[in-house]
């Protein structure tokens, strides 16, 4: 079986599960079950400052979106960070480090934007055994009101101003977690880097709001009649995570950064997904709230597998995709493939022709007789058909090999590339040219 | 209608070989990748999940269908054998509709559970159809333990020994490995030689030498074997069969179930075998059903199931009853064999009504009959085995009977029911408790 050690910014673990700092890293309890059911590391819910914890709300903090049989997608919380003492953590953080030494364990920390706050509790952190820090930039309620958070992961200049604290006062590895909700994630990436960051963690929860409750006119979690808006997670935020991870991951500004990718990784696959696209290892929060700590077995038995059958190691994995994660301008217009049904796997239940017809290119024929087909001279190749097809592999789409005919253009297919920079209708082309 | 059909006797190709192959299809066929995931995609991954604690060896249910639903159906076989190495044998024969899928949270709330056993059958499916054997031997140990019985505990026995560095001489009386797989589970659940591949495929894990043709009081002695070996493990299974008892059980047409079955599943064409046009079946478990349905599948005319209780108290579950329902099997209940009639051969048996507690009512009935076979139960067999409890060797919870050095699992051991996943699950749990006690 494939060896799935992971080694990150120097950090050992024995597989590239972690579970990211949240409710089920909150404790000693719950994190010895983590350990016990396999995870490789984890990073402890986010501490505060010496003195009274936070207080959380006493109603409902999750707000949750489901798909078809009630399938969580997508979780909102209002939850603070730790609400319980600092001291508390720390006892047990060393506790638990001290008996399971392989396992990578990660101090989550967030106090208040002011030198003398970080450099007082970094060798509180240290004295644990913690093999590393991950400064909580991201947090999007509540402690941002409080001029943390997300309000500091809003400002690159913090960021970076934080960071060189932390990297003065301790020699621990330093992580900063990026907050999602900026417009432009490199620019902080770039700022924690620039501070001098060992790497970057992202994405922390996304603001929002999931529902509304239509009888009190108040978004849900509703609290006595109002609501606020939370961070959003779980795995409708995968694709919003995969993209910024990669940003980072091709900027040649910050070749090299080690990235932790976070942001609804459920499965092996969605673990692998974000390696491939740069990530160093993964972190978990809402899966295993939704699933338990039990569905690490399948992420590691899932991974080995593919690791194998790709016949790869794991560090060849990471980033294997980055290269090809490319801008708009440079796909090659001149690849030019067509939608095709499997006539044996088809159902015959018309979601393809239905999604052609009303909305696309008219490019699907249905016969009396309920049989499917692509009129291959209509056909724009967009893919929606295989998306709305229930029946997986079904509709496939086909290159069209280089010399045959386009029947929608009656052109020839050009076996050279050419993308947007290079077409006639280019009006910056057209200049170049002229 | 075809003319074979309605001719009286015991007779062969009621139904031409294309009729009888369909009839005896797979009873559960296999589900495809896009069922499969679909099927997958229901399963709740309940905590502590019931259909685990339901299922006699305990496989991690849950973790396996996350496996296939995450396209890892390797992954999700070796959670399976890791637990249960016939794993493939038991998604076709377990009766889950009383083990994983009664007590899956699906059937309680929609009376549809998620489908365990189809699951789990593409899951093992999948690495049998790659010829993979998922286990590799622990370093030799230098013991060697003697396995009695290949059935469904020997062989789970021999395996989990195996795989943990013992070398396994593996002993039956029968000319072919798997014990009832191969002789006695119904044609329809285990199709094209499953049950010889699956030994095969079993076998991979080297360290098993497997010796058929040796019995047990006839070839060699316990005794023998306790001298020669560093433990003894028995899975002989149930071989004799209980009689009649009633005036005419010797007359010709009358035989034991598990003998027709037995011939049936070695038959190399069906259509050779022969059935009754009148088959009367005597018994209400799932060798009664069994026999019952395959005689109808061969082309019986008239097969009718004869069980002395009332039919809530048939050892076939619900399932079984209405599968031999639906193939045209007559179920009568409340009623005990009185006499079988007839010259030389048989022609008619006659019943007499009973209650639930047997006491017979004096109302008599008679059905024709050309063939009748005895289904009321199967009984251990052989002398000098360990001191028995009722009609079973008496073991504890890991197998241990009252002479040292000699485990017992399966059929012929006391406690579980008497099914396939049972016997591997007592296999197994002995393999470990000899392991303990042989490495300390
Ligand atoms: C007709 C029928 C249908 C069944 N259908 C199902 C079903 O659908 N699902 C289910 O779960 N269970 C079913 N069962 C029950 C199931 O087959 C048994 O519970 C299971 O096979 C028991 O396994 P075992 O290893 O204990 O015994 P067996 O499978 O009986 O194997 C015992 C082995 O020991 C050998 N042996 C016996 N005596 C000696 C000796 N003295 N020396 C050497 N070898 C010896 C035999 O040849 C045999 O190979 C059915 C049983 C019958 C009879
Ligand atoms: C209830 C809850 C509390 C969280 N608390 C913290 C926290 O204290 N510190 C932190 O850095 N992130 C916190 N997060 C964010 C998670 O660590 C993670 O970044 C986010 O949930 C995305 O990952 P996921 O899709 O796997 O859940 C919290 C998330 C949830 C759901
Ligand atoms: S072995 Fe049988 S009982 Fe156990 S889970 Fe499987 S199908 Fe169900």
């Amino acid at each position: 079986m494939a060896d799935l050690t992971s080694n990150f910014i120097g950090i050992k673990s024995p597989n590239p599960f972690w579970l990211a700092s949240a409710p089920p890293t909150d404790k000693e309890y719950n994190v010895r079950r983590a350990f016990e059911a396999g995870w490789g590391g984890v990073v402890w819910k986010t501490l505060g400052e010496q003195g009274p914890p936070v207080v959380n709300v006493n109603g409902p903090r999750y707000g949750a979106i489901w798909g078809a049989d009630r399938r969580l997608l997508g979780l909102n919380n209002i939850e603070l960070i730790t609400d319980r003492p600092l001291e508390v953590n720390l006892r047990e953080m060393k506790s638990v480090k001290r008996d399971y030494p392989d396992r990578a364990l990660i101090a989550s920390i967030m106090v208040p934007c002011t030198e003398e706050a970080w450099k007082a509790i970094l060798p509180l952190v240290e004295e644990t055994g913690a093999d590393g820090v991950e400064l909580n930039f991201g947090c999007p309620h509540g402690m941002s009101e409080r001029g943390m958070g997300s309000a500091v992961g809003q400002v690159p200049e913090y960021i970076e101003m934080v960071t060189r604290w932390v990297k003065q006062y301790t020699r621990m590895p330093c992580i900063v977690k990026l907050t999602p909700n900026i417009t432009d994630i490199r620019k902080p990436a770039m700022a924690a880097h620039a501070g001098g960051a060992d790497a970057v963690s992202l994405i922390n929860t996304i603001n929002s709001i999931t529902s509304v409750d239509l009888d009190l006119f108040a978004p849900e979690p509703t609290i006595d009649g109002k609501g606020a808006h939370g961070g959003y997670c779980g795995p409708a935020v995968k694709p919003i995570a995969l993209n910024m991870v990669a940003e980072i991951a091709r900027s040649p500004e910050m070749r090299g950064l080690p990235i932790s990718g976070i942001g609804g990784v459920t499965t092996w696959k969605d673990a692998a997904e974000f390696m491939a696209l740069g990530a160093g290892n993964v972190q978990v929060c809402t899966a295993a709230m939704t699933y338990g700590f039990k569905i690490v077995q399948e992420m590691i038995s899932g991974l080995a597998q593919y690791l194998d059958e790709k016949e790869i190691t794991l560090p060849d994995l990471v980033g294997r995709a980055v290269p090809n994660v490319s801008d708009w301008q440079n796909l090659n217009l001149n690849y030019i493939s067509k939608a095709k049904i499997d006539q044996d796997l088809c159902i015959s239940c018309g979601r393809c022709y239905a999604a052609c017809e009303d909305t696309s290119h008219q490019a699907i024929d249905m016969s009396d007789d309920r049989v499917f087909t692509v009129k291959d001279d209509e056909c724009v190749a967009c893919n929606l058909c295989v998306n709305v097809c229930p029946v997986e592999d079904c509709i496939t789409m086909e290159q069209m090999a280089p010399g045959s005919v386009d029947p929608r253009t009656g052109k020839v297919v050009e076996a050279a590339p050419a993308d947007w920079t290079s077409h006639p209708n280019n009006p910056m082309c057209a200049t170049a040219a002229d | 209608m075809d003319p074979k059909a309605l001719v009286s006797g015991i007779m062969p190709g009621r139904m031409d070989t294309a009729a009888i192959e369909a009839a005896f299809g797979d009873l559960h066929p296999p589900l495809d990748d896009h069922e499969a995931l679909v099927a997958a995609d229901r399963c709740y991954f309940c905590h502590d999940a019931p259909c685990q604690t339901a299922c006699p060896t305990e496989i991690d249910i849950p973790l396996f269908i996350r496996q296939i639903a995450t396209g890892t159906p390797e992954a999700a076989a070796r959670t399976i054998l890791s637990q249960n190495i016939l794993g493939g044998m038991c998604a076709r024969v377990c009766p889950t509709e009383t083990l994983c899928e009664e007590v899956c949270v699906r059937e309680v709330a929609e009376g549809k559970p998620v489908e365990i056993g189809r699951l789990q059958r593409y899951a093992t499916d999948t690495v049998m159809a790659q010829n993979v054997h998922p286990f590799e031997r622990d370093a030799a140990t230098g013991k060697r333990i003697a396995v009695v019985g290949a059935g469904p505990a020997g062989l789970a026995c021999a395996h989990r020994l195996a795989m943990m560095g013992h070398d396994v001489v593996l002993m039956d009386a029968r000319p072919k490995p798997g014990g009832l797989n191969e002789y006695g589970i119904a044609a329809y659940k285990s199709t094209e030689d499953f049950a010889a591949r699956e030994v095969a495929w079993l076998m991979q894990i080297g360290g098993i030498e497997l010796r058929n043709g040796v019995a047990l009081g006839r070839d060699v002695t316990l005794e023998a074997l306790k001298a020669e070996y560093d433990a003894v493990f028995l899975g002989l299974g149930l071989g004799g069969v209980n009689a009649l008892g009633v005036d005419g059980d010797d007359r010709e047409g009358v035989a034991d179930a598990v003998s027709f079955i037995a011939d049936l599943r070695q038959a190399s064409d069906l259509a050779t075998l022969p059935v009754g046009r009148d088959v009367v079946v005597i018994g209400g478990g799932m060798t009664a059903v069994d026999a019952a349905v395959q005689s109808k599948l061969l082309g019986a005319l008239n097969v009718t199931i004869v069980y002395r209780r009332s039919q809530a108290r048939m050892a076939a579950s619900v399932y079984e009853q209405e599968l031999a329902q639906s193939k045209g099997v007559r179920i009568i209940c409340s009623a005990s064999p009185v006499s079988v009639h007839g010259n030389g051969a048989v022609r008619e048996i006659e019943f007499e009504f009973t209650d639930d507690a047997l006491a017979r009512t004096g109302e008599r009935f008679r059905l024709p009959a050309d063939q009748v076979f005895r289904a009321i139960g199967q009984t251990l067999t052989g002398e000098g085995l360990p001191a028995l409890e009722g009609r079973k060797i008496a073991v504890d919870g890991t197998g241990r009977t009252s002479l040292e050095g000699v485990w017992a699992g399966g059929d012929c051991a006391s406690g579980g029911d008497d099914l396939t996943v049972t016997a591997v699950a007592e296999g197994r749990d002995a393999a470990e408790d000899i392991h303990m006690s042989l490495m300390g």
